[in-house]
């Protein structure tokens, strides 16, 4: 059980995670990316959904005829999209004004469909609620990662517009790193969200690399040491 | 005794790239020449900073790739990128635009498509697109060719502003810099100024292209068509991207002379005539195919013209070659040449 608990949740931070090896909703990926709070906001909403939907798809599953099921997925994820929609409307508002029409859009987010049919629709509700957490919140990071990079190189701050999310009172999370940044727009603009991410996968790719020949020496280490041995 | 026949081809010539690269440096002296006259030190103030980049980013990435330094070093490709790249750069620009600028032509342009030969678009372009959309103003400010005369800035005033901003007492840089004259008639027609009031009231403009512009064209032109003399580059895409720049220019021009330049306005403008004898002919990104060559030449003409006209930014050089870049896979596939012996399809 804790085994199975624990490669779910590997899978979907990292060696399954919807936006650097499924590479699945690129498109609110890439366009809101522009800065860490807009990343964080969308990357809590995508997650919330894929809980909601996660479980509920994961408990209908037997009731569900198999040629419905994809419309029945659609209509189970619309439902919680519009539901958080309402809610960002009504306690976030401005930040419901940035995100805009990707809010909605999230309902076409293949990374939740994905989900849907190829988990929640084969395992137990528990499974499922963990699967979307642990998806959502791989998602949720690369979003996060990608909209600090660009948001740092930019225009040289982090965290800027904090208060949108998180009140008022939280504008001393805004960190400023260069004052008076001429600011670079090129990691502003989309082609610096494509760069971007093609980076992160980049590094991705080399530390699973590494492991992996660090693993192979380990092997390589203890097969040599027997022999010695014996 | 060995009778070792070798397979075609028979007929040998002894270019390499390095020969090559030399004759297109050789080529761009004269312009190289020209432009110091007209703008100043910063041209080549520039070309050091942009070569010194573009040696130091090629050799860390030819490191991390694990490929023999020497042979790509000492090539001259880079060389060529970088002054490709400096010519595009206003000569007074802050010493990180050329940095930054050749460090991504080499890096993102080059190196991360598999280095020379592997890189889709051409890499001064990448560099320079990347620097115009990041740094629209400090892209766009250059010195006006009949001022510098008048200024008569020397070495070292020149590289103490690219270096530290600082000019010498008494001037500032919005006032010596101003608008190219692409930029200028793109400014006042949206202003409704006519083409004809604003040549009467700034003087930016020559016989028939900007100061100093059209006499830079003509030595690039020189440079060009000694390369083609020299086989180093064929005559299809400079004759295709200057001849459709020039029908298109001249039909628009004849419509209304008021809101369109003149043909030899356009050609003698802005990089048209450097980027079809040097930028839109580079082996790696160009189309290869004879006919092929001729259509990936017209549409960098035709879309330089729409972009310089139509489009928000003044120059479209940059932009069309990128763009046929794109799609010059596509052309060389569908304009194979009948190989001899088989049908026409």
């Amino acid at each position: 059980m804790s085994t199975d608990i624990r490669k779910i949740s590997l899978d979907g931070l990292w060696h399954n995670n919807p936006g650097l090896v499924q590479l699945l909703g690129l498109c609110p990926l890439l366009a809101v990316s522009n800065t860490a709070i807009n990343a964080l906001g969308l990357g809590l909403a995508t997650t919330l959904v894929l809980i909601g939907s996660n479980a509920t798809v994961s408990a209908i599953r037997h009731i569900v005829r198999p040629e419905l099921r994809i419309p029945v997925f659609v209509l189970v994820i619309a439902s919680f999209v519009t539901i958080i929609e309402y809610l960002t409307k009504a306690f976030f508002y401005d930040l419901f004004t940035i995100l805009g029409i990707f809010l909605p859009l999230i309902t076409t987010n293949c990374a939740i469909i994905a989900r849907a049919e190829a988990f929640a629709s084969k395992n137990n509700v528990f499974h499922s609620l963990i699967d979307g957490l642990m998806m959502g919140l791989g998602f949720a990071a690369v979003l996060l990662l990608l909209g600090a990079l660009r948001e740092i190189i930019g225009q040289g701050t982090l965290f800027a517009d904090a208060h949108l999310m998180f009140g008022e009172n939280a504008r001393w999370l805004t960190i400023t790193f260069i004052e008076d940044y001429r600011g670079f727009l090129l990691a502003i603009l989309p082609p610096g969200a494509f760069l971007g991410l093609g980076f992160i996968i980049a590094g991705k790719n080399y530390i699973d690399k590494q492991q992996k020949r660090k693993a192979a020496q380990q092997i390589y280490a203890i097969e040599g040491s027997t022999q010695t041995s014996t | 005794m060995s009778l070792n026949t070798p397979t075609s081809p028979h007929i040998h010539d002894d270019t390499s790239v390095t020969k090559v690269m030399l004759r297109v440096l050789l080529a761009l002296v004269p312009a190289i020449i020209a432009y110091s006259w007209y703008f100043g030190w910063g041209l080549l103030i520039n070309i050091a900073i942009a070569a010194t980049t573009a040696l130091a980013c090629e050799y860390t990435m030819l490191m991390l790739r694990q490929r023999p330094v020497a042979p790509f070093m000492t090539d001259g490709s880079i060389v060529v990128t970088a002054i490709l790249l400096a010519f595009c750069i206003p000569p007074l620009a802050p010493w990180w635009i050329a940095f930054l600028g050749t460090g991504f032509a080499v890096v993102v342009g080059k190196h991360l498509y598999g280095g020379l030969g592997y890189n889709p678009f051409n890499p001064a372009m990448v560099g320079y697109v990347m620097l115009l959309i990041s740094f629209p103003k400090e892209m766009t400010t250059w010195l006006p060719p009949n001022l510098v005369q008048d200024l008569n800035f020397g070495f070292l005033t020149s590289l103490n502003a690219v270096f530290t901003g600082n000019l010498p007492a008494g001037f500032s840089l919005d006032g010596i810099t101003a608008a190219t004259p692409l930029d200028l008639i793109k400014t006042q027609l949206n202003q409704d100024i006519t083409i004809t009031e604003t040549k009467n009231s700034y003087a930016l403009f020559g016989d028939f292209g900007g100061i100093g512009w059209e006499w830079i064209g003509n030595w690039v032109f020189l440079g060009g068509v000694w390369l083609i003399y020299k086989k180093v580059i064929n005559w299809h895409i400079p004759v295709a991207v200057l001849g459709s720049l020039f029908v298109i220019s001249l039909v628009f021009f004849l419509m209304d002379a008021d809101y369109y330049g003149s043909p030899m306005f356009h050609l003698f403008s802005g990089a048209a005539i450097l980027g079809a004898f040097f930028i839109a002919t580079d082996p790696v990104s160009a189309a290869t195919t004879p006919r092929g060559r001729i259509i990936y030449g017209i549409g960098i003409g035709l879309l330089t013209y729409i972009i310089r006209v139509w489009g928000g930014y003044p120059d479209g050089i940059g932009f069309a070659v990128l763009l046929m870049n794109l799609a010059a896979p596509t052309i060389d596939y569908y304009t194979q040449p009948r190989v001899y012996g088989h049908k026409r399809k």
